[in-house]
């Protein structure tokens, strides 16, 4: 706001408070060449997030109700007789199955591992606490493809070193990818392992709210670590552990570059997750399907809105805690 | 504590010790931190291991980390012969452009939307916070099939485009809320110097985000060096385009038995993001604190 219509807005005032801001030509001229240069600085976002964000959430729900095989032959619209497939799949079915199931076994690990570790690490008191969480954040900024070809040849059966040091102590070598009752929990435990370093900077983060004041008024009295941890550290967490369980839960709904690179969804479909489904249908099939695997992704996005809504409903509600708080 | 304390007055020596043993539980956590670390980057010491063993003594050494001849041939193979030249050449193209233009839109968007109310102002920002976690399974087949028909499909610039203009929802937001907390009497007094919204955003509102610059730059940096889905569809049909984590992907595919190749392709890919990480981990960490601060 300029000092020129602040003069107007409060010569306008003494008259009028309400109208007097949108009196007088100056200030109608001036606000259109705001709104002018505000729009040219949204433009790239728009066309760019337009585009190739907001366009394909909407063009998904039309390819959705058509017969497409292959990007460049011609679609047939056939209602909704793709969502029908699509439901009547066992497949997909599983797909959603192992989705969750996904997100149940890395979800928790990563969200109550990283706060024990955030706790210990966030203590001053601990030597090389800094060095500690840079190594423990390290897989985090790998490249998610090369760790998982990397991981094939970590848990090979017959040479890879994790089967090595089993057989160096006397046991048997698991087959961890090429065994479909492994295959998930393994690449759970690598998922876990690579975004683990998230979480935990999540939880610093919020640890490094509560001032130390706190504490040493709770030391005064006369609480131990224990007492300290479940009747301070914990409820004051307690919003964040909101925010960041949505993050988390979030994020493992982008799981699709560990699973095709380690497994591929193999063996037998035991790692398929949604959208491996989805690519293997688009993208991986002799006769692409990709009405059908857009009805897939219409279902898949819907998936996602709901569980984020549900969280959301539990943002506001953490909010709530934290006003009270104050 | 306190009788530690008044024996620690009266010599330096039951001082130092008395120390050490108030510390000692701190030091079994270090311990017990230090083993878990190192099997932490166990992968990442076995995979340098392994780029530097000769393709037969991969197979033999088991659990023996250190090669008994450096084979550097290993490299010269992944460079050339497997094209990680190549791929590296394209993967460093896409995320310089990528994040200059990731940058310059959303520092320009978060400017407006964090400062400005306009007619229109929630609607746009109720959009972006709408499709914050949109995934890209669910957006890839309409953006394939929109860049088949701008012919963008199977090109570098395509892969830029559809990168830059995909998600970056956050960076948006890091940028508004970093804007809004500015003080106003910045742009009064820019504008009684006489310079228009342009000139005022740009010579005393941009410098002013240099650290939110700094750490937008970065973690669209992570994000598109170690992308995957999308340029792994976009390369399909023209392999010279592939990017490292793709190429690492179809390499394997290719050659099963060749793991020292292997092992020196990922080391390859994957030096640049740990180098720069090292380098400026302060920034990385801010950056993802954010969001839960926010």
């Amino acid at each position: 706001m300029s000092t020129t219509t602040a003069k107007a807005a409060l010569q306008g005032a003494r008259q009028d408070p309400k109208a007097g801001a949108y009196r007088g030509p100056t200030r109608t001229k001036m606000e259109r060449r705001r709104n002018l240069w505000i729009w040219l600085f949204l433009l790239p976002t728009v066309v760019l997030y337009g585009l190739y964000s907001i366009y394909p959430i909407i063009a998904s729900y039309w390819y959705s109700l058509v017969q497409w095989n292959g990007f460049e032959s011609e679609q047939t619209f056939v209602g909704i007789s793709n969502y029908e497939a699509v439901l009547a799949d066992p497949a997909f079915w599983s797909s959603v199955r192992i989705t969750l199931i996904f997100m149940l076994l890395v979800a928790p690990a990563r969200i109550l591992l990283s706060l024990v570790l955030a706790v210990v690490l966030n203590s001053p008191k601990l030597p090389f606490s800094k060095l500690f969480r840079t190594v423990f954040f390290l897989p985090v900024v790998t490249t998610t493809a090369i760790v998982g070809v990397v991981m094939q040849f970590i848990f090979d059966p017959s040479s890879g070193p994790i089967n090595a040091a089993l057989r160096a102590v006397g046991l048997d070598g698991v087959n961890f990818l090429g065994d479909s009752s492994s295959a998930l929990f393994t690449v759970s435990a690598v998922y876990v392992w690579k975004f683990f370093g998230i979480t935990m900077i999540y939880w610093i983060a919020a640890l490094q709210t509560i001032s130390s004041d706190v504490y040493e008024a709770a030391k005064i009295d006369g609480a131990g670590a224990v007492q300290i941890f479940r009747f301070i550290t914990l409820p004051l967490l307690k919003p964040f552990l909101i925010i960041i369980s949505l993050l988390t839960i979030e994020d493992t709904f982008r799981a699709f570059d560990l699973m095709l690179t380690m497994t591929g969804g193999g063996p037998f479909f035991s790692t398929e997750i949604i959208e491996i489904y989805i690519y293997r249908w688009a993208f991986a099939a002799s006769i692409p399907q990709l009405g059908f695997a857009s009805a897939a992704a219409v279902l898949f996005g819907l998936f996602v809105f709901v569980v984020g809504l549900i969280q959301l409903w539990g943002v506001y509600a953490a909010r709530r805690i934290q006003a009270e708080n104050k | 504590m306190s009788v530690l304390k008044e024996q620690s007055v009266g010599s330096g020596l039951h001082s130092r010790a008395g120390r050490m043993l108030r510390r000692s539980p701190w030091w079994i956590a270090f311990a017990f931190l230090a083993v878990s670390a190192l099997l932490w980057v166990y992968p990442f010491i076995w995979m340098v291991a392994a780029s530097l063993k000769d393709s037969m003594e991969i197979f033999s050494s088991g659990l023996n980390l250190m090669p008994k001849v450096f084979a550097w041939e290993n490299y010269v193979r992944a460079w050339e012969d497997a094209g990680f030249g190549r791929y590296m050449l394209n993967t460093i193209l896409i995320t310089v452009w990528t994040v200059i233009i990731v940058v310059v839109r959303c520092a320009l968007a978060g400017y407006v939307l964090g400062r400005y109310k306009f007619p229109g102002s929630r609607i746009v920002m109720g959009i972006l916070v709408a499709t914050l976690f949109i995934p890209t399974g669910y957006t890839i087949i309409p953006i394939v099939k929109l860049s088949l028909d701008l012919g963008l499909l199977n090109s570098l610039t395509g892969m830029v485009l559809a990168l830059s203009g995909a998600a970056n929802v956050s960076a948006i937001l890091i940028y508004a809320g970093y804007f809004r907390q500015l003080p106003k009497e910045l742009e009064e007094a820019s504008i009684v110097d006489g310079a228009g919204f342009f000139r005022t955003f740009f010579t005393v509102m941009l410098p002013l985000t240099m650290p939110v610059t700094a750490t937008v730059a970065l973690l669209t940096f992570l994000g598109t060096w170690n992308s995957f889905f999308l340029p792994l569809v976009f390369s399909f049909s023209r392999p010279e385009l592939r990017t490292l984590s793709v190429g690492m992907q179809a390499f394997v595919g290719e050659n099963a038995v060749d793991w020292s190749g292997m092992a020196a392709a990922g080391v390859i890919s994957i030096i640049p993001v740990v180098a720069l990480f090292i380098f400026l981990q302060k920034f990385f960490v801010e950056g993802i604190a954010g969001a839960v601060k926010s």
